[in-house]
């Protein structure tokens, strides 16, 4: 649900904005009736309504085999006691846990759990060894929340790797930093606090909630925001607009000249210059 | 064309008389009306450079009455109201003044910075065309030299175009200047703390660069603009190896009208490839960077294109530094900087000479080589592209390795060894493509083209019909001109004493360049269908040879 | 060969390369027109031809004009800037749509028009004109030389070497002159590139916040942070020496850092304060920021040029052109608990420079 929400978003900067914010309202309205149609799995993560002895039903199904029965850990996969309910949400909810296989990167894929059975297995780790929770809706609201001091911020401790326009970019031996276009406001916020893997953790020692809100309000302002000069190109930079320069510039320019200096069928008169 | 017959109206008497009256203009003007300007289409390439940095000339303009060159720090309270509060320089704010709140101020910024980008890649590319077709050779060898010392320009001129604006981006490439400067031996640290008045970043370079980018760099490219434009125009226009083009003429259709309409068209059509192209792709945008501060960095932090070799020679680098006597060498900084760059502009500059040295050839050439028919300097050419190319690419690794999702190190390994192989090998492959290309033109001279219709002779052999080649293409295939070969080392005078061109090692390299550079294959002259009737196309093998010398074949 | 005999030519019309055949010959000359009329075509066919292309450039510059127009009405009807129901970015964009392509439209509709106009509506004049010797005739060059040596004669140049020398030596310091007015741009470098703001006991804030850390702020493995020297926020000069990456470690992941002291490695264990160690975020390269942390593999990757420190290990080089490791601050903490400095960074910060030894 909120990968589609804030894809959305994501698009404003389209000049069909307008179209697409109608569809997208369609759809989100179709989906919200869907989810309350639906019953239970309408319930928000973190709520109270989690139930850890579900979770834990679900975490031997799915997880056990990696990260072992009693999420100690396994030769596959990290313990969990202590990772707390803000690592699960964020690995479960952006669809990179369950992953496909151990030892690789895990990217951003369709999530295969609803968000009850995601809050639920929260739950039941977060009661295992504590650890980073859930941050409810005021922590991650943008309302108010100062952008200049999230630019700041953000280019100096998240633009190195995810670029200073969000589209992510390349770290050592393959790994790559991800593009923040899907992220919602509660997933940036728990990467900061779980550094998912290998990402820093920026704690609230170092980076206090308020600043952690300037933070999500740049970035989610940023990527929506429109571009004034057309198409964004990736927002990649140089590299891209390097190739626009030779590919459309110097190539449409080339066929001009054909064009212009191709032979004439008609007649040719003969003359002499000075 | 008749002097008299043509009506002449009023008022051009009127103006033209009194013009000439005061500067005796009639007959110099009369010539540079009849100037003839040979077309091909890639002869219009230099042309893009030009009308480029007209409009470079105007948008700057346009933006010097509006950008402040300055890295005061104000706090921004503007327009672009995410960045409200945040402390930035005036260079910046400026920046973003131009971009949110004077009308046009977007687009014309933009057409700036395309533009920019469009005039180095049409030198480029106006460089190459010059390179593959010969056009360099005598007379215009300072005319080529003018041309890379206007690259040169080109590329310090948008170094520092692309700094001014003080956002992270370009921080990033001054810091990545200063610390290259800083690297030079002996007078490194002076040249930075000259530069920069200190300390980086200080508050110095800013209107520093703005006076040279705005000032003295443009006055010295419209000079040198002006200079190569002028002895073009005295020289003549080369032009291709068509059917009635010779050494001792120019074919084409006169400046006046039909040079100055194709320009005005030409004009009007670069424009607006760049208005287009800065209404559509969204170029540098430095409210996504923020203001510089010495701290942040972005991924992807990529220079212009034309930079792009140097950024990549840094990024291709194994950590080499020498430490000797309490100082310092860094080799690291100083291979990438210097050796590349280096390579391609001594290169360039030295080779028209090298290649009169080579072939021995003293004589004018006014008349273009196709490619094909000068395998050496056509495979020199591309393996200095591909050279350049692979610098370039490991320029962007850290975009490549995200998009392809190729690791980071391996894209640098792989560049580390093809940035050696690749061009020798393009150097090789490109010489053979040539003299395989040759191969086909001594056929097509031989035995004429083969018209797709198969005929039974009477004995029951099946043959191919040719036609002989038109006057047209006749003229194009056989353009070739292979420079004589040189007495080579160990050739002996009547005297018994070895030529003096082929004595000692510069005799002997001598030799052995020029017997590289007389490769060609010829047309053997026997076989039976030259050009006579639609001759009978003779399966039975080589009817070209591998050669040196000169190809002597001419049309009968 | 005539244009008839070519057109009854089979097989491929012409060899890829080379131009398609004249209609005419350059050397068959047909009459040259005499009146401004005779340019205009009479052969009804061509006629023809002519008004389509004439309509066709024609609407070509009408369209052009509409689109100037457009850009007029653009220009005075779409505000930018601040008053513009608040979103001046999505006004900005409308405002560079509606110019740009108005603009761009009247150019390229120009430049088409004008390209019918000179291929369609022109008559293929082509003129041949003859290249005259660049060389001089030999009289002239004999002439010039005679004359420029008589020239030389007479201001008595290579008999006085009296003369020639002092007027040689009077212009050395004037040539010096430029260079030394240059001497004003900058202060010499001096020592100033060894030396860093960081001096005992000052306090690490966050850079952006201000705030000073304690090392209970960095309490999880793998926390990283930007931290510059207290009260230098607002000097960008001492923050492009100075800027520092605290990263925590859990315990036993820190090999013993070695770093230089002076000139002799030293064990730097005691420089770190509860698995936090504090390196220069100055890339030893060319100064890009440094900040790509790894908490996986302990890398610092270099976004510039990808010079990559094992950050476990002293920051030492493990990739890339950068030569040597990150320097590393000494870490303490100061009565009130807070992260300082014990000293200064012990070698040079950043690129490396002659100097440096």
């Amino acid at each position: 649900m909120g990968y589609r929400v804030s894809s959305i978003i994501a698009r404003r900067r389209h000049p069909a904005a307008g179209y697409a914010a109608i569809a997208g309202g369609l759809v989100l309205a179709g989906a919200l009736y869907g989810a309350l149609a639906g019953g239970p799995a309408s319930a928000a993560p973190g709520q109270s309504s989690a139930s850890p002895a579900n979770g834990r039903s679900l975490f031997i199904q799915s997880c056990a085999t990696c990260h072992g029965i009693n999420a100690q850990g396994t030769s596959q996969a990290p313990s969990l006691i202590g990772a707390g309910a803000a690592a699960v949400d964020f690995q479960m909810s952006t669809g990179r846990m369950p992953a496909k296989e151990p030892g690789a990167e895990n990217t951003r894929k369709p999530v295969t759990f609803s968000p009850q059975q995601i809050a639920d297995i929260a739950a039941w780790i977060q009661s295992l060894g504590g650890g980073p929770t859930i941050p409810d809706a005021t922590q991650v609201s943008t309302s108010g929340a100062d952008t200049a001091l999230g630019e700041e911020l953000f280019s100096t401790n998240c633009a190195q790797c995810h670029n200073a326009g969000g589209s992510g970019g390349a770290l050592t031996y393959g790994k790559s930093a991800p593009s923040l276009v899907a992220s919602t406001p509660t997933q940036i916020y728990e990467a900061m606090v779980t550094g998912p893997e290998a990402m820093p953790v920026f704690g609230d020692g170092t980076i206090t909630p308020d600043e952690k809100r300037a933070i999500i309000a740049y970035i989610t302002q940023t990527r929506t925001e429109a571009n004034p000069g057309g198409f964004s190109l990736g927002r990649t930079g140089t590299v891209t607009e390097g190739i626009v320069a030779w590919l459309a510039g110097l190539g449409f320019l080339v066929l001009i000249a054909m064009w212009l200096t191709a032979k004439r069928k008609d007649m040719r008169i003969g003359g002499e210059g000075s | 064309m008749s002097d008299d017959a043509v009506k002449i109206p009023g008022a051009l008497s009127g103006v033209g008389g009194w013009l000439d009256d005061r500067f005796h203009g009639a007959r110099g003007v009369r010539v540079l009306m009849k100037k003839v300007f040979p077309d091909h289409w890639s002869f219009m390439l230099g042309e893009i450079a030009l009308w480029s940095f007209v409009i470079l000339l105007l948008t700057g303009t346009f933006l010097a009455l509006f950008f402040v060159p300055s890295t005061t720090d104000i706090v921004y309270h503007g327009s672009y109201t995410k960045l409200n509060g945040i402390h930035m320089s005036e260079a910046y704010a400026s920046t973003l003044r131009i971009s949110f709140d004077i009308r046009g101020g977007l687009l014309i910024r933009q057409i700036h910075h395309w533009a920019a980008n469009l005039f180095m890649v049409a030198i480029c590319a106006h460089m190459l065309r010059v390179f593959f077709t010969g056009a360099y050779r005598k007379p215009r060898e300072v005319n080529w030299l003018i041309g890379i010392v206007l690259f040169t320009l080109g590329m310090l001129e948008g170094l520092f175009g692309y700094s001014l604006p003080d956002d992270q981006l370009s921080g990033a490439g001054l810091r990545i200047f200063e610390g290259v400067l800083q690297g030079i031996p002996i007078v490194g640290t002076y040249l930075a703390y000259f530069l920069f008045g200190g300390a980086f970043p200080g508050s110095a370079i800013v209107p520093r660069m703005y006076i040279i980018h705005v000032l003295l760099i443009p006055g010295l490219i419209l000079a040198l603009i002006s200079a190569h434009l002028f002895i073009m125009f005295h020289q003549k226009h080369t032009q291709m190896p068509l059917h009635g083009n010779t050494e001792k003429n120019v074919v084409g259709q006169p400046f006046w009208p039909y040079f100055m309409l194709k320009g005005q068209a030409w004009f009007f059509f670069i424009f607006g490839a760049l208005v287009v192209l800065s209404t559509f792709a969204q170029i540098n945008p430095v409210w996504l960077y923020g203001p510089y501060t010495p701290l942040a960095i972005s991924s992807a932090s990529q220079p212009d294109w034309y930079m792009g070799l140097l950024e990549g020679a840094l990024r291709i680098m194994p950590a080499w530094e020498i430490n000797f006597l309490g100082h310092t060498l860094s080799l690291s900084v100083l291979i990438p900087f210097a050796v590349p760059l280096g390579l391609i502009f001594t290169g360039a500059a030295l080779w028209p000479f090298f290649e009169a040295w080579a072939t021995g050839d003293k004589a004018e050439h006014h008349v273009n080589d196709r490619p094909r028919n000068a395998p050496v300097r056509t495979g020199i050419g591309v393996a200095a592209i591909s050279f350049y190319g692979v610098l370039w690419a490991e320029g962007a690794n850290d975009v490549f390795a995200d998009k392809l999702q190729i690791p980071l190190y391996t894209i640098t390994w792989i560049a580390r060894f093809a940035v050696f192989l690749v061009p020798i090998g393009a150097y090789f492959v490109t010489k053979r493509i040539c003299l395989g290309l040759q191969r086909k033109d001594a056929e097509l001279l031989t035995h004429g083209v083969e018209i797709g219709v198969i005929r039974q002779l009477p004995h029951g052999e099946f043959i191919e019909e040719a036609r002989r080649l038109t006057d047209e293409e006749h003229a194009v295939v056989a353009s070739k001109r292979i420079p004589a070969a040189l007495p080579g080392p160990g050739k002996l005078d009547p005297n018994g004493i070895p030529e003096p061109a082929g004595r000692g090692p510069v005799g002997w390299a001598r030799g052995v360049a020029n017997r590289a550079f007389t490769e060609s294959i010829v047309p053997d002259g026997h076989g039976n269908g030259h050009g006579e009737h639609n001759g009978h196309a003779v399966a039975d093998g080589e009817h070209a040879a591998i050669t040196g010398g000169d190809s002597g074949d001419h049309h009968g | 060969m005539s244009p008839e005999d070519n057109e009854e030519l089979a097989g491929p019309r012409r060899v890829i390369g080379t131009p398609s055949s004249a209609p005419a010959a350059l050397d068959a000359k047909p009459p040259v027109p005499q009146e401004a009329e005779d340019y205009v075509p009479t052969d009804p066919a061509d006629m023809g031809r002519a008004k389509v292309a004439e309509r066709l450039a024609a609407v070509c510059f009408l369209i052009a004009f509409v689109a100037g127009i457009c850009f007029i009405v653009a220009y005075i009807g779409l505000e930018v800037g601040p008053n513009n129901g608040g979103n001046s970015v999505v006004a900005a964009m409308r405002s560079n749509y509606a110019l740009g392509s108005s603009l761009g439209l009247a150019l390229l509709a120009l430049g088409t028009g004008s390209i019918i106009w000179v291929r369609h509506l022109t008559p293929n004049i082509e003129i041949e004109e003859h290249r005259h010797d660049l060389k001089s005739a030999p009289q002239d060059r004999a002439g010039f030389q005679r004359d420029f040596a008589t020239g030389t004669a007479i201001t008595q140049v290579t008999k006085r070497p009296l003369l020639r020398r002092t007027m040689m030596i009077a212009t050395a310091p004037l040539a010096l002159a430029p260079l030394l007015l240059l001497r004003d741009l900058g202060p010499l470098p001096g020592k100033s590139l060894r030396y860093t703001v960081w001096k005992k006991g000052t306090r690490a804030v966050t850079l952006g916040g201000n705030r000073p850390l304690r090392p209970a702020d960095m309490t999880a493995p793998g926390s990283m942070i930007t931290v510059i020297p207290e009260g230098y926020q607002d000097d960008p000069d001492a923050l492009a020496k100075a800027g520092v990456i605290l990263i925590k470690f859990a315990p036993g992941e820190l090999h013993i850092p070695t770093n230089y002291d002076g000139g002799t490695l030293v064990s730097t264990m005691n420089w770190t304060v509860d698995n936090i160690v504090a390196y220069s975020k100055i890339c030893t390269h060319v100064g890009c920021p440094v900040a790509l942390y790894e908490q996986t593999t302990h890398h610092i990757l270099c976004p510039c040029h990808q010079s990559t420190f094992d950050a476990a290990n002293g920051a030492n080089v493990i990739f890339g052109p950068a030569a040597r490791a990150l320097p590393q601050l000494p870490l303490t903490t100061d009565a009130e608990g807070y992260l300082v400095a014990s000293s200064d960074f012990t070698q040079p910060v950043g690129p490396s420079f002659w100097e440096r030894g």
